[in-house]
């Protein structure tokens, strides 16, 4: 997935958190970037109607971007699924995060042939633990 | 989280070499699963020939990406254990006719083209040294990345001519 997507899910999650408009400070701390890159790319998903940015209140994704942000997460999922299950890294949460970048949608589609994914993915993403709540793997340790 | 797509470490890359393999070892096993589901030897000559055609092919890319992954001293992930999630998992995911097992062999070719180019990418953008000689392990992946192209064509040609 590229950065832009990446910046997607960051926004999705931090929205579905907060139930309301993401903060840019918030975007940037999930990223680790500066707030100023964070809103260059803000900018970017606006000009793609991907976002929509109200100034002292934050943003909010339109429905497009809504709809891709479930994509990505979705193949985050999956990269984190594959590894725990049938890799079984025991750091999956810090290698999916790692390898995101790297794997393509239609490569996690084809690892999902192999695993159990449940069919509500990704509401099943839990963002305190970062992973999948239905992840048969202990949840107590989520990534820093 | 990291942003933008580089691969910085020995680690990340036999990560990234394990799940190459592991594409592969799906490739593998479906195309024998295929076969055996449809009777494709005795119905469909040419089908038969492109999967196991695609299932040698698949072996040998699995192989020269563990001569790799040995060399970043990197575990392989069991052919059987793979073949076992495959058939564990074909219900939900198996073609009902020959054009289906065409689509299906076509998905693999272009996922594994996707797969090598953006890992080729990945490594292409970083100065990172690693334990494996820099120039060798793009020839390789460039090399298997061909293969892949070259797949997509035949399954393609094959889907026109029926």
């Amino acid at each position: 997935m590229n950065t832009a997507d990446q910046y997607l899910k960051a926004i999705y999650i931090v929205q579905r958190t907060e139930d309301g408009p993401a903060a840019t400070g918030a975007i940037a701390d999930a990223l680790d970037v500066s707030p100023a890159s964070a809103n260059e790319m803000i900018g970017k998903l606006e000009q793609r109607d991907l976002a929509d940015h109200e100034k002292y209140k934050g943003v909010r994704l339109t429905d497009e971007g809504v709809e891709r942000a479930r994509e990505v997460l979705q193949t985050y999922c999956i990269i984190e699924r594959f590894l725990a299950n049938v890799l079984e890294v025991e750091e999956f949460r810090n290698e999916a995060r790692a390898l995101e970048a790297v794997i393509d949608d239609i490569v996690a589609e084809r690892l999902d042939t192999i695993i159990d994914r449940n069919p509500a993915c990704p509401d099943c993403f839990n963002a305190e633990t970062d992973a999948c709540e239905l992840l048969d793997v202990c949840q107590e340790h989520p990534a820093d | 989280m990291s942003l933008g797509s580089t691969v910085t470490s020995d680690h990340q890359l036999a990560r990234l070499l394990q799940i190459g393999a592991v594409l592969e070892e799906v490739v593998e096993a479906r195309a024998h699963r295929h076969y055996r589901s449809l009777d494709v030897g005795d119905q469909n000559p040419e089908v038969a020939a492109l999967l196991e055609e695609s299932a040698i092919e698949s072996a040998a890319h699995r192989e020269r990406l563990e001569t790799l992954m040995d060399d970043l001293d990197a575990e392989p992930i069991g052919y059987e254990e793979i073949a076992r999630l495959v058939e564990e998992h074909y219900g939900r995911t198996r073609p009902d006719d020959f054009d289906g097992v065409l689509y299906d062999q076509l998905c693999n070719e272009e996922t594994a083209y996707k797969f090598y180019d953006d890992l080729i990418d990945a490594i292409e953008a970083t100065d990172a040294r690693f334990a494996v000689d820099r120039d060798h392990l793009l020839s390789v992946l460039r090399t298997i990345r061909e293969e892949e192209a070259a797949g997509v064509e035949d399954v393609t040609q094959l889907m026109e001519f029926r």
